[in-house]
């Protein structure tokens, strides 16, 4: 019996979210009186073989096959599949993001699994039944699901536990799930990784602009914050929809849901469809001129001014304050 | 071009949410249903553009109650050329996937659309597992798609960034924003959907993989603290001290 873990590398190194997820799949694994084991499929260096040592890993089954590098979600699932039948896995974690969303439900539906994506709690295990919260209607509510079935599927939403180290020592074992060439059906043209860029989901902060700025040209006050926060950029809808920013910023409920620590947001009046996006974000600061916008009752700490008065100022406060703590 | 396109019904994005019996059900009392944006705007839109460019034809099919038949008669004006409801509750995402997929299979379906997730249960589970179970190529998180003959391009959103991709026919893919602009139906859309075909069958799997046993709702914010707007110094003192986030 063994608890699987699916690890994936950012930028050739494990994120914080994935060290999130071996905390949590520690945490299972005790409470089910077996160990961890991950799965990695990439190139992976000793350095990072040791994070996950350090944060408790028991097993690492290292892949192999050099066709598993591209992200082929058939063929990334039935290699999982094939190591979790071999490690006779009772669940099986992904950290939630855009490799789960492709490869998690594919894994489930094969296995026969119950899965739960996006899950913000530690099950709740009594025997076989286990019970594990989820955020349902865009954050507006959180459900309990139950999953009986055998073989469990989750994905554990990134900011939703604490790391926390525990010393083990791994074994390293070569994987080779024997896939077929026909099982990589999807032909990869052109990979845009975002660069430099901190990437809008993966961000601690952010600073987002809403139509009270009036117009594209007055970003720079807002890329000026981002930088001296080390922020990403993000906007409202109708923002992305005149095409002041592009449409990789627009967070809500027809764009990205993100959860940073900080979400600042400037001239945005709070709508629902807005708030759906970045009400899971730990603290809310909100910048707009009317006392009245309905932002403020989502809001932990705001500041009724315009934006184009406030923010400047704001920016010479944030950057006053870097200069003293490094 | 044969194009299946999975629709959902969810409560309007403005609802205020609630819930009955001993919080075990979500209170659909006076609350306005309305197709899953995700699957109107970009993945019918997109499958009604192919259709209009190269042929073929979109069904659009719902698991659902008859209490559905609204959102499927908005799919049929918009430009779908006739509907499939599978009568029966969606009772989980394995369960639907699977009735779309039993629905699916021997049809010659060149594609299945799906919507990126449902606004109320947020799965972004339904089109993998209807992949899973044809063992048909997933494409997710699509931003835009286009095809040649039997080959699909589309944009997906990777971990990091994006990818082009190619793929060739039957392949499912969920649909998020960028595929397409949404349409409003217009009048001869509305009149023509009157009398497109709307199928009813009876459900024919049964095995549901989850259960939601309760629902809360998440802990209230106390209530903002204004700080006045000729001192930000003391916002930047908060946000280290108080909230420690910088
Ligand atoms: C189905 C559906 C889905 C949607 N999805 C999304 C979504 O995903 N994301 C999203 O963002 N929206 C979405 N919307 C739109 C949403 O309802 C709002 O219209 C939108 O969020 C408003 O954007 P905004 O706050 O930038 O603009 P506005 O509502 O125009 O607000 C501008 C705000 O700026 C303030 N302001 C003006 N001047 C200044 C100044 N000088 N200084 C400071 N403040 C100032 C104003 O007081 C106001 O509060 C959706 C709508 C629908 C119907
Ligand atoms: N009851 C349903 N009937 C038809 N399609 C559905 C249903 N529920 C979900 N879908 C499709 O599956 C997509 C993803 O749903 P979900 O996995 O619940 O987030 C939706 O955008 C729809 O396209």
């Amino acid at each position: 019996m063994s608890i699987l873990l699916f690890t994936e590398l950012s930028n050739n190194k494990f994120s914080k979210a994935t060290l999130e997820l071996i905390t949590y799949g520690r945490k299972v694994a005790q409470a089910c009186n077996t160990s961890v084991t991950a799965v990695i499929l990439e190139e992976v260096s000793p350095d990072q073989i040791m994070q996950l040592s350090k944060y408790g890993v028991n097993k690492i089954l290292k892949n192999t096959d050099v066709r598993l590098h591209h992200f082929e979600p058939n063929a990334i699932a039935k290699a999982l599949i094939s190591a979790a039948q071999q490690e006779n896995a009772t669940a099986f974690i992904f950290s939630a993001g855009y490799t789960s969303k492709a490869v998690a439900p594919i894994v489930a539906a094969k296995l026969k699994a119950g899965y739960v994506p996006g899950a913000i709690s530690l099950p709740e295990i009594q025997g076989n039944e286990w019970h594990i919260n989820k955020n349902v209607f865009s954050g507006k509510a959180i459900a309990e699901y139950t999953i009986t079935t055998p073989v469990k599927v989750i994905s554990l939403l990134p900011n939703s536990l604490a790391v926390e180290s525990a010393e083990t020592s791994s074994q390293i074992v070569d994987f080779n799930a024997n896939l077929n060439d026909g099982d990589f059906k999807i032909k990869s043209l052109e990979v845009h990784k975002a660069g430099g860029k901190i990437s809008l989901t993966d961000a601690e902060i952010v600073v987002s602009g809403g139509r009270g700025l009036k117009g594209a040209e007055n970003w720079g006050m807002i890329e000026e914050m981002a930088n001296i926060l080390s922020a990403a950029t993000a906007c409202s809808r109708p923002v992305s929809d005149m095409h002041w920013r592009s449409h990789e910023e627009h967070v809500g409920q027809t764009g990205l849901t993100i959860r940073p620590n900080l979400y600042i947001a400037i001239g945005i009046s709070g709508a629902i469809q807005h708030l759906a996006g970045v009400n899971g974000s730990k603290v809310i600061v909100v910048i707009n001129n009317d006392p009245e916008a309905p932002f403020f009752k989502a809001a932990d700490y705001g500041i009724v001014g315009d934006a184009f008065q406030v923010v400047p100022k704001l920016n010479e406060a944030f950057k006053k304050f870097k200069a003293t703590t490094h | 071009m044969k194009i299946l396109v999975c629709i959902s019904k969810v409560p309007d994005t403005t609802t205020k949410i609630a819930f009955t019996d001993n919080n075990t059900k979500f209170n659909s009392d006076k609350v306005q249903f309305i197709m899953n944006p995700y699957d109107e705007w970009y993945a019918l839109v997109r499958a009604c553009e192919l259709k209009e460019k190269y042929g073929g034809s979109v069904t659009a099919i719902n698991i659902g109650g008859a209490d559905s038949d609204p959102i499927i008669r908005r799919a049929l004006a918009i430009g779908a050329d006739d509907a499939v409801r599978i009568d029966s509750e969606a009772r989980d995402s394995f369960f639907v996937a699977n009735e779309i997929a039993i629905y699916a299979k021997d049809k010659g379906f060149d594609m299945i659309l799906t919507g990126k997730e449902t606004i109320d249960y947020n799965g972004s589970v339904v089109g993998g597992m209807i992949a899973g179970i044809l063992d048909w190529p997933y494409i997710s998180l699509a931003s835009s798609l286009e095809t040649e003959g039997n080959t699909a391009t589309l944009d997906r959103e990777i971990s990091g960034g994006r990818e082009k991709v190619q793929v060739q026919f039957p392949f499912v893919a969920s649909a998020s924003k960028g595929m397409a602009e949404a349409r409003i139906p217009n009048i001869r859309g509305i009149t023509a959907a009157r009398t497109k075909p709307l199928v009813v069958i009876a459900s024919s799997g049964n095995e549901v993989l989850t259960q939601v046993r309760s629902y809360k709702l998440p802990p209230e914010k106390t209530g903002v603290k204004l700080i006045p707007a000729d001192n930000p110094e003391q916002l930047v003192n908060l946000l280290h001290n108080e909230a420690k986030v910088i």
